[in-house]
């Protein structure tokens, strides 16, 4: 950022407590929001509404309740593709069932199932952390996996699991060009990244660091461990639920429990572990990352072989793409354990002193 | 009674082969405290690798005697996996010394993700054979006392066998050898050992190596009975659940926690099965593990974690 923020004194408690004290900060978000809801609507395609900017805006959406668990919370979760089943096959069940539900309530509605099922998995995060977590939480995803295939009550009984919805209206528009899909993701995705950033500002997100940075420490000081480690499965489940109808609904339109298994759970971290554990804007680094590589890596490998002569399959090149996706991880890891949010704010340091480094 | 009897017979078999994968988990931790989530993936490839050699020595040397190739495969993948071990030390776990568990559980998972690319970019992306020469035909057993008798599948017994040596003899190396004793030492306390003067990095390259080993047994096993495929790396995630109802650093935990899961899994998928649709296989293991865990958090035979602030 090529400013200095000399000269903006704070001279009340409200405008100490912004999300963004610094004048140009908002400009920038302000731009940013203007791009995103005005500009690349007028210039975008069709193949880049549905390949990219959909799946990135609701895996955004995904990442960020990860990350409040995961990155706020400190508590691994690899069960968040369950949640998104739950979410994506609750908000079904309530649309099919309840003639005449609009859209945006069955999103919520959806989103609570979401909630209660992850309050449920969440339980055993009150006796055991860590390794073990991880293991329960898998137990969710195994078990969502199964639910969804055998349980045909749940998928209005159809025999494999594959439901469709059309005819999406939301608010009396129809949800029937990618424009309109991709807005009304975004207008969602804004809206809960506002209320996380607020959340994780506030009381509730101080508790949840505490857990995370030593949860016998936190107690000891009086936050009530049962209360915080709930509650961070309540909301993160919530959010990673609406982002796992809005994928069933709004992407997918027609899709089956595999659409939600062990692998977008193991994505899913991915996206939180690159993005920055810990950072709302993380997430949305993090999606961008993991949607956009695989694309990437999909035309440009094929390319690069041509050049050299050599004709690569498309098995070769996800098998490269898991070995980037792993390499990725651990360099990460060993590096920048703060992902790229933490490039990206020791970028902006940087170049705030620029060009005099003191 | 014969049926109840065969089910039990096939789970136990079955556990065995779960303990097996399991102990590789128990094997990483006890040693370094790494989960180690790239089980799923070392087991596949060292399964790519004894399938494809065994192919391709033939070809390379024109050679065709099946018991050699097989040896030479055998081999050929043990070294690899003994390259895999040293190489994942030397360039991830070397930097995350001290690191959180959770930081190191994140980092086998990109091990793995990144083995899987490996193997399969190396090995290719088929289903390939190991062909061992175990039997195929299942044998009938107490012909005498059931009617019919009891159906027992030579493969799994011969399996169950190997496994069996296969724990006795990695007890036998933690508690008599030199190594042995340094390996339990590091598990006790890394920094300890270490002022005594024993190599840290050292002892996680040969954990890791014991650990590929045990992946690449398990690997073969498994790869007779169903084919190498990519379906093997679930196999780990098949094992978790051994590994948390055992307790994540008992040996013994694993062995009787894959059976117990063994016999739950086959039980409950026979007996409660029909009522509930089918297919709980799935998750019937991690749900008895979740359970479980509610009121023994450290499993049947783990240590029980003490916090101090």
């Amino acid at each position: 950022m090529l400013y200095r923020e000399n000269g903006q004194f704070k001279t009340t408690y409200r405008s100490d407590q912004q999300i963004f004290p610094i004048a140009q900060d908002r400009i920038a978000i302000g731009l940013l929001l203007a791009v995103a809801f005005v500009a690349i609507p007028l210039f975008a395609s069709e193949y880049f509404y549905t390949s990219i900017l959909i799946p990135f805006v609701i895996m955004s959406l995904a990442a960020l309740g990860v990350n409040l668990l995961v990155g706020y919370c400190g508590q691994i979760s690899l069960g968040s593709g369950a949640f998104m089943a739950v979410g994506a096959y609750g908000a079904y069940n309530f649309f099919v069932r309840i003639p005449g539900l609009p859209l945006i309530p069955a999103l919520i509605l959806g989103g609570l199932c979401a909630m209660f099922f992850g309050i449920l998995f969440g339980l055993p995060s009150l006796r055991v952390k860590g390794l073990y977590l991880a293991v329960a939480t898998l137990a969710a995803q195994f078990f969502s996996d199964w639910m969804f295939l055998r349980i045909t009550w749940l998928t209005n009984e159809s025999p494999s699991g594959q439901v469709s919805v059309n005819k999406l209206k939301v608010l009396g528009m129809a949800l029937d060009t990618p424009v309109a899909r991709y807005l009304f993701c975004l207008s969602l995705l804004t809206l809960i990244a506002l209320l996380a950033k607020n959340l994780v500002r506030g009381a509730i997100g101080r508790e949840w660091m505490a857990i995370r940075d030593m949860d016998v420490a936190a107690a000891v000081i009086g936050i009530r461990p049962m209360y915080a480690k709930l509650s961070a499965f309540a909301v993160s489940s919530f959010i990673i639920g609406v982002a796992g109808a809005l994928w069933a609904f709004v992407h997918l339109g027609s899709w089956e429990p595999a659409a939600f298994s062990v692998e977008v759970s193991f994505r899913l971290l991915f996206m939180v572990i690159i993005g920055g554990l810990g950072s709302i804007m993380g997430s949305f680094f993090g999606a961008a990352f993991i949607v956009i590589l695989p694309i990437v890596l999909s035309r440009l490998l094929p390319a690069m072989g041509d050049l050299v002569g050599v004709e690569l399959s498309t098995a070769t090149v996800s098998h490269v793409e898991l070995m980037t996706f792993g390499g990725l991880i651990v360099w990460f890891l060993i590096v920048e354990p703060h992902g790229l949010a933490k490039l990206w704010s020791m970028g902006k340091q940087k170049l705030r002193l620029w060009p005099f480094p003191h | 009674m014969a049926f109840f009897l065969e089910t039990l017979i096939g789970g136990l078999m079955a556990g065995m082969l779960y303990s097996l994968v399991a102990l590789g988990f128990v094997l990483i931790y006890k040693a370094s405290g790494v989960f180690n989530f790239a089980q799923g993936a070392m087991v596949l490839f060292a399964a790519l690798a004894m399938a494809r050699f065994a192919e391709w020595f033939p070809e390379w040397t024109g050679i065709a005697n099946p018991v050699l190739a097989n040896i030479v495969a055998f081999v050929a993948a043990g070294a690899l996996m003994f390259i895999v071990a040293w190489l994942i030390e030397r360039l991830v776990l070397r930097y995350l010394v001290n690191q959180e568990e959770a930081t190191l559980l994140l980092a086998t998972l990109g091990i793995a993700y990144f083995l899987e690319g490996v193997g399969q970019s190396m090995f290719g992306s088929n289903i390939y054979p190991i062909d061992i020469g175990m039997p195929k035909d299942p044998v009938f057993l107490f012909d005498g006392v059931f009617p019919g008798g009891i159906l027992v599948n030579q493969e799994d017994v011969i399996a169950a066998v190997i496994a069996a040596a296969l724990v006795l003899a990695l007890s036998l190396f933690f508690q008599k050898t030199k190594t042995g004793r340094a390996l339990r030492a590091v598990a006790d306390d890394h920094q300890a050992a270490q002022s005594i003067g024993i190599p840290l990095g050292r002892i996680w390259v040969i954990v890791w190596c014991v650990a590929g080993a045990v992946a690449l047994v398990a690997g073969m096993i498994w790869g007779s009975k169903l084919g190498v495929q990519f379906s093997l790396t679930t196999l780990a995630l098949r094992a978790l659940p051994v590994v948390i109802l055992g307790g994540l650093t008992s040996v013994p935990g694993a062995i009787i926690g894959g059976l117990i899961i063994g016999v739950g899994e086959k039980l409950s998928e026979v007996y409660l099965g029909p009522y509930v649709g089918g297919g709980i296989e799935i998750w019937f293991a991690y749900v008895l593990a979740l359970v479980f865990l509610l009121f023994r958090p450290q499993g049947l035979f783990g240590e029980k974690i003490i916090d101090r602030v």
